[in-house]
């Protein structure tokens, strides 16, 4: 198991957002968490990836207990987030915000390779190299928040709603992309509102309602399962 | 024209005494300017990371005043390594103990209240900078201290023709090469990427493997650091220091980071030397009773004409 998340409680000061999840990524997996607004999907990322610290229970990245390390820790370890919003340095080139998701890296030929990727999978990062990254179009800037995060060549990749305000083509673009990416080898852990473009790429699914996992399975049975179609996926059970 | 027989060797001098008179105001105000600036970088490099105006900067400023006076004098830096490298120890001293005292300041003052509002931070600082100014007038008095005139060199240099003391052609010139150095740190750097950062956005700075506690240590070496040498050109450029000094320069530098943008580093540089050119233009062409007040009319323009200041704010993010 590459990453395991056990019975994670997670505080905002006395409101609990977390009340007890457990989540299961193996290497190579697309796993993906399905759930509506405030459900605790953004929380539980960011827990794993040490921004907030857990009030209860434990969260392990091969077999290792990582839930007390420091964020910045942890990327050096494997681990990378895109995070909501994806949060670029605005005012900062294209170029400088890829070096700087390199920055626990110190093998400079191997970082020179993962640039050399990042812009084969998005040609549009290369030639807006040296523009400000505030001045890309919102597509642009989610493609550089992924290929940022790539840049410290992880093991599991987080991403937190890749698809938010995008237009329905560049969604595909993206989700696409990151089906290259998991190919290459990069575990994800996508968390998304565009539940059908998410369950169609990822292998297996979570369900999540006010902070609790409500239901785990399979990608495809997800798809197909009629609780699901009505909650996140238009309420089209019947038809199609 | 009679007193062009002077000096036949320097055509601005001889070319008018009113061409004299502003060039010896305008690397006055260079000089006074690039101390500004020096200050102004602690604010704004402390701004641009935590979102705290450090009140207690200016009294690290004057702590570099008074550890220079102490070390020059107990030293003997000048006579045993000769003026030059005397200087440059002296510097290298002041600031390392300076950036020390910086360190301190932010364990002990700001981060036990990283996590309170910010109102907390900014009483913390206050009272920093009480705490630091009352320190130093009980070791050293509230009197003037006087550096030894002894010591500083009291040439001047012919630049071009117009003869500018030594003192003020060397603040100039060490306050700019600082000023150039610390901003190809910040700009070519590893290290200079992970405080840009930071300072944009904490959170997405740790999800880079940034350590932001040691980024905002970083910012409280740098910036009392230069904000120490600083202390130590005024003694050097003055001859005179007082515990209480650190507040008029500390506003003067606070101004002039505003001036051109604050939690922008070129902009700090920028507003310091303006700062300072436009307060020693105003001293002499309007009235020496009107200096600092001049600096002030300043802050108020730009707060009301362009509150980011000169270089804030190039691009606003898309959301």
């Amino acid at each position: 198991m590459l990453l395991e998340v056990e019975d994670l409680h997670v505080r905002y000061g006395n409101v609990e957002a977390l009340h007890g999840i457990n989540l299961q990524v193996r290497q190579g997996e697309i796993v993906t968490i399905l759930g509506a607004n405030g459900a605790g999907k953004t929380t539980t990322l960011h827990a794993i990836s040490g921004l907030l610290r857990p009030a209860q229970g434990e969260i392990r990245f091969e077999s290792r207990p990582i839930h007390k390390l420091p964020a910045h820790r942890l990327v050096g370890m494997g681990i990378a987030q895109a995070p909501e919003g994806r949060r670029i340095f605005g005012t900062l080139t294209v170029r400088e915000n890829l070096d700087l998701g390199a920055f626990t890296r110190t093998d400079q030929v191997q970082v020179a390779e993962t640039l050399q990727w990042i812009y084969q999978l998005f040609p549009v990062l290369a030639q807006r190299r040296e523009q400000l990254a505030g001045t890309l179009s919102g597509g642009e800037q989610q493609m550089l928040a992924i290929g940022r995060a790539l840049m410290a060549r992880p093991r599991v990749l987080l991403l937190d709603e890749p698809s938010l305000g995008l237009a329905p083509l560049l969604v595909k673009t993206i989700f696409q992309t990151l089906w290259e990416i998991n190919e290459a080898g990069v575990t994800i852990v996508l968390v998304e509102q565009n539940a059908r473009a998410a369950l169609k790429l990822a292998h297996r699914g979570y369900v999540m309602e006010v902070g609790r996992i409500v239901l785990e399975d399979r990608a495809d049975a997800l798809l197909a399962n009629p609780e699901v179609r009505n909650a996140y996926l238009g309420g089209q059970a019947a038809g199609e | 024209m009679p007193a062009s027989g002077i000096s036949p060797i320097s055509p601005i001098h001889s070319a008018s005494p009113l061409v004299e008179e502003f060039l010896q105001q305008l690397t006055n105000g260079l000089a006074v300017g690039g101390i500004y600036a020096l200050i102004a970088l602690g604010y704004t490099m402390v701004y641009g990371v935590l979102k705290l105006i450090n009140f207690a900067h200016g009294d690290l400023f004057t702590y570099g005043a008074y550890l220079g006076l102490t070390l020059l004098t107990s030293l003997a830096l000048t006579d045993r390594l000769g003026f030059a490298l005397g200087v440059l120890v002296l510097v290298l001293m002041v600031m390392g103990l300076v950036a020390v005292l910086g360190a301190i300041l932010e364990r002990a003052a700001y981060r036990p209240l990283r996590e309170s509002p910010r109102l907390s931070a900014v009483v913390s600082a206050l009272g920093a900078s009480i705490f630091l100014q009352n320190t130093l007038m009980l070791i050293y008095g509230a009197r003037f201290q006087v550096y030894p005139d002894d010591i500083l060199p009291t040439a001047t240099l012919n630049v071009l023709g117009l003869y500018v003391p030594l003192m003020r052609v060397l603040i100039v010139l060490a306050s700019v090469g600082m000023m150039v150095a610390l901003y190809l740190f910040i700009q070519k750097t590893r290290i200079g990427a992970a405080i840009r950062a930071a300072a944009i956005d904490q959170g997405a700075a740790r999800l880079m493997g940034i350590d932001v506690n040691r980024v905002i240590l970083l910012v409280f070496l740098l910036g009392p650091a230069l904000g120490g040498v600083a202390g130590l050109m005024v003694g050097l450029y003055y001859g005179q220091v007082n515990f209480t000094m650190g507040w008029v320069y500390g506003m003067k530098a606070f101004t002039a980071a505003i001036l051109g943008g604050i939690g922008n580093i070129p902009g700090a540089m920028v507003g310091g030397l303006l700062l300072g050119v436009i307060e020693a233009l105003g001293a002499a062409y309007v009235s020496i009773a009107w200096k600092d007040a001049i600096a002030f009319v300043v802050l108020i323009l730009i707060l009301i004409v362009r509150p980011t200041g000169l270089l804030g704010e190039r691009v606003a993010d898309k959301i």
